[in-house]
């Protein structure tokens, strides 16, 4: 590590804890479908069976009539306007391609119909009595067949915008070219090439999708909805439901996970107009199989990796070809594919030459969306198995080929400004990259030097190594902007208000942190509430790692113009030079000793002398995005018999700078490891030949339970990142990208094998197995 | 004709009104315990788990007739005096608590551990946990919470 000497703090770098927890623990009612509205009506929907087919007739005559239908909605009594239903920064890189009910259904899965009804039971049983006759249409369904000359174009509808090449099916491309590509390969020593297909995989949180609506008193809509993206709903519902958006009021309480499929408005919009239609409130909840095959996915891609090295295994080119299937509509379409390579190629910026060629293509499937990782996750499967193959090439150890490419502090990547989010990127220098710190721990930890390579036998059990890095980044670069706003009380202690939405992530606490060191103050003295259109300030949400870095920031600024206050009226007080004072134990205190306590400045400045609400508002948008770093090792043992694969041991060694909260920052490495195993071993959608998702419930679709995980070391290394909060860096999402790469990398070292599609199950490495037999 | 069904739920005795072929889960929610929560409904993610007679059950499997005239605790129960059980303390402690919606059910799992099993192993505590879904946490600081709750209630100190 550098010589330097990292800051002290007295809040921040401490687990402290999570000031929601105790209402979590306790089982309060604090999600959004614990709170009984009376009188509230029940959303259910009719969803398309068919993978693309056009409405002909749809009958609701039958429904209507049964007792307790309240409202029926179709394409025929709804707005029409197209929007994405992505949550991003507007306007969106997404194209407008969708709309609240189509007379076209693109995917079995898109919405046909919602019926409101005065229970659940009722809009069911309401939704089997529409009668609707569909014209088939040609279903597209893989990336083949989106691209074949005559394929049947999915959106050919003329007032969807955005769309690169609607018809070719082609919603997005991205071309960068910097240096000579070919010129690179042909001065390589060694070249290999791997291509990666990855799977259909859905972020499952516990918690569905769900949103209440209801009219407040002066009959404005308030939705309080389990959303990573208040500001971007409220905005997109407004559009859509063409209601001025100072009438729409969107609340976040305590949110049961999001990992990106939060991001995305798919019940807002319908529960706001029914709530508007009949002035009623109004539920909807998506069913465990609704959020299968009706919300959002992982986009699946194919990604080639072209590596070309010198004797010495530094890279001269660099090359990588994406096509993304985005399934029905564009959601997330080009910026998923741009973080591919946004992501991933900067961590390898010794080469000079680099290409990137992405594409995202429409598919009659499920709708891909953002899903932590957002993309970075299937280019580092790609790029970090390509490596490995690489140094197995060259004969060098993998760790060694690493260390000699990745990018290091002080250094840059013509990648940060070529490649950004639907717009150039930002340039930026790397400041804090403890990448060699991560990987000394994580080969330690797992016992590299003495296990690669050793191919130990137990039995069938045949027990390999394998490892990978990673970068992430912090946020969007001048495009995520975050405020918060604080306010002082008569008693010393501070409201804390901020759009930043924690979704479980524990980003209340952290930023109350944050508040908390600039002001001198426990925790506990820090109210913090998050986060309402109405209440707080703006903020684009919880996605893109942004929220430490970027809300963090804001935090931080608001808390210094605050403390400025206090320090100001405290100087009149003590009579004494603001410069000269200084604030922490809850006290502002002299150089000689004496002092006044927060509760004095409080309530002189609320009650007595000068009075004045101290507080501020704050805004940050980040200059550039600093990227956490991560290294990843994993243990695993392949059952040759069975070609079962079990993870061992798996280490992941973190650098996000100075950790706002330990506990908390090693709780994100942990679950995002954990999502990861999941995605590279058993978790896959499987889609049948007419385009419906077989396996959407949690019985077939696999998500990892604690037996089937072995103790996930997260370990976070000393770092500082000087644009940070306190030092710190973002953390949520990287840890996702690790386990497929690091996993198929250990496989290999097992047994032989490289696996380039996804998910490992059994039956995918025992084809290979028998594969390598055959042509041994 | 609606049945009504006797449940003592935390201790205390209910007469309720259920609706035909209606689940325990959803008796126990409109009855206030909020902490049970649908994940699924279909018995796969254990965020519905209560106690039911002292064993834990995934009440969206449990149709609530066959829940008449039985004890049901629920994570609503847990506090006595103000104090937090000590299984609540220990996940707030290891910081095992992220988005917080499966954490009833793994409270259940836990103490439903605990009652038959006081001192298990590392392994035996993920054992128990099989049936409690969590996408957040990668379950580590769960199993640690219920480990030092294990230890704690041995009456060794943790230090």
């Amino acid at each position: 590590m550098p010589d330097r000497t990292l800051p002290r703090f007295e809040v921040v770098g401490h687990s402290e804890t999570k000031v929601d927890a105790y209402a979590l623990v306790t089982g309060k009612p604090v999600f959004v479908e614990d709170s009984d509205i009376a009188g509230s009506l029940h959303i259910a929907f009719l969803t398309s069976p068919h993978p693309h087919a056009r409405i002909v007739e749809i009958d609701t005559s039958r429904a209507e009539a049964l007792p307790g239908v309240v409202l029926i909605l179709t394409h025929e009594n709804t707005p029409t306007r197209r929007y994405t239903t992505a949550g991003q920064g507007y306007p969106e890189p997404s194209p407008y391609d969708a709309r609240m009910f189509d007379s076209r259904v693109r995917f079995v899965g898109d919405r046909v119909a919602a019926v409101a009804a005065e229970t659940l039971e009722i809009a069911r049983a309401a939704v089997r009595l529409i009668d609707v006759r569909y014209e088939m249409l040609p279903a597209v369904l893989s990336i083949d067949a989106a691209l074949a000359v005559g394929a049947p174009v999915i959106h050919d509808e003329d007032d969807a915008t955005g769309i690169h090449d609607a018809a070719r099916n082609t919603v997005s491309v991205v071309k960068v070219d910097v240096g000579d590509i070919e010129a690179g390969f042909a001065g390589s020593a060694t070249v290999v090439e791997t291509v990666c297909e990855t799977q259909y995989a859905q972020h499952a949180p516990i918690e569905p999708h769900v949103v209440q609506g209801y009219l407040d008193n002066d009959g404005r809509l308030v939705l309080v909805s389990s959303t990573q993206v208040p500001f971007h709903a409220r905005r997109i519902v407004s559009m859509v439901l063409d209601l001025p958006l100072y009438r729409v009021r969107v609340i976040k309480p305590r949110i049961g996970g999001g990992f990106g499929v939060k991001q995305e408005i798919l019940l807002e919009d319908v529960v706001g107009l029914v709530t508007m239609r009949t002035g009623r409130p109004s539920l909807a909840v998506l069913s465990r199989p609704e959020e299968f095959y009706a919300s959002r996915t992982r986009h699946p891609m194919r990604v080639r990796v072209k590596l070309g090295a010198g004797d010495d295994g530094v890279l001269h080119s660099v090359d990588m070809e994406v096509i993304s299937n985005t399934g029905a509509y564009g959601s997330h379409a080009l910026t998923v594919m741009s973080n591919v390579g946004s992501k991933t190629l900067p961590l390898y910026n010794k080469a000079p030459n680099v290409r990137f060629d992405g594409k995202t293509v429409y598919t009659n499937m499920p709708v891909g969306g953002a899903y932590r990782g957002y993309g970075a996750t299937q280019g580092y499967f790609a790029l970090e198995t390509a490596m490995d193959e690489l140094a197995g090439e060259l004969g060098m150890d993998p760790v060694e080929l690493r260390r000699r490419n990745h990018i290091q502090v002080g250094e840059t990547s013509p990648i940060f400004e070529a490649i950004g989010e639907g717009k150039a990127g930002v340039e930026q220098t790397v400041k804090s990259c403890e990448l060699e710190q991560c990987i000394d721990i994580g080969a330690e930890r797992i016992g590299w030097d003495a296990k690669r390579g050793a191919r130990r036998r137990d039995g069938s059990w045949a027990h390999g190594v394998g490892m990978s890095i990673h970068m992430q980044g912090s946020g969007i670069a001048d495009v995520d902007m975050a405020a918060a706003t604080i306010k002082m009380n008569d008693d010393g202690s501070f409201n804390l208000l901020i759009g930043a939405t924690d979704l479980g992530t524990g980003s209340d606490t952290i930023l109350g942190q944050i508040a908390a060191e600039v002001l001198g103050v426990p925790l506990v003295k820090i109210v913090v509430y998050s986060s309402d259109t109405d209440m707080t300030p703006f903020d684009t949400g919880a996605y893109a790692s942004s929220t430490t870095y970027v809300s963090g920031n804001a935090v931080r600024l608001a808390a210094e113009q605050v403390r400025d206050q206090i320090l100001e009226v405290a100087s009149a007080m003590l009579d004494e030079e603001a410069a000269s004072l200084r604030i922490g134990s809850e006290r502002v205190t002299v150089a000689t000793g004496e002092s006044v306590t927060l509760e004095d400045v409080g309530l002189r400045a609320l009650y007595a002398t000068d009075q004045v609400q101290i507080g501020a508002t704050a805004s940050y948008v980040g200059a550039e995005s600093p990227p956490p770093f991560l290294a990843s090792f994993a243990e695993v043992a392949v059952d040759t018999e069975t070609g079962q694969v079990k993870i061992i041991e798996y280490v992941a060694v973190a650098d996000c700078g100075v950790p706002i909260n330990p506990a908390a920052a090693e709780g994100q490495v942990e679950g995002a490891v954990a999502n990861g195993i999941g995605y590279a071993l058993t978790e896959e959608m499987l889609i049948s030949d007419h385009g419906r998702v077989r396996n959407p419930t949690f019985f077939d679709y696999k998500i990892p339970a604690a037996p089937d995980l072995p103790r996930i070391q997260a370990i976070l290394v000393d770092s500082y990142e000087p644009t940070g909060p306190m030092g710190a860096k973002s953390i949520a999402e990287i840890g996702i990208n690790a386990p497929m790469p690091t996993i198929a990398n250990a496989i290999y070292d097992a047994v032989g094998v490289r696996l380039r599609t996804t998910p490992f199950t059994p039956e995918r490495v025992l084809d290979a197995l028998e594969g390598i037999q055959q042509n041994g | 004709m609606k049945p009504t069904i006797a449940l003592t739920i935390n201790g205390i005795q209910r007469s309720v009104e259920t609706e035909l072929g209606e689940t325990l889960l959803e008796v126990l929610r409109r009855e206030g315990m909020k902490s049970v929560k649908l994940g699924c409904d279909t018995g796969d993610c254990g965020a519905c788990a209560v106690l039911l007679d002292g064993s834990a059950v995934n009440s969206c499997m449990v149709l609530a007739v066959a829940a008449d005239g039985k004890d049901v605790d629920t994570v609503e129960g847990l506090e006595h005096d103000g104090h937090l059980h000590p299984m609540q303390q220990a996940m707030v402690d290891a910081g095992a608590v992220q988005c917080g919606f499966c954490t009833p059910g793994i409270l259940v799992s836990g103490i439903d551990l605990l009652s038959h099993n006081p001192d298990p192993t590392e392994d035996e505590v993920k054992e128990a946990l099989g049936g409690n879904l969590c996408r957040c946490t990668g379950y580590v600081k769960q199993v640690d919470a219920i480990l030092a709750t294990a230890r704690l209630q041995a009456g060794e100190t943790d230090a």
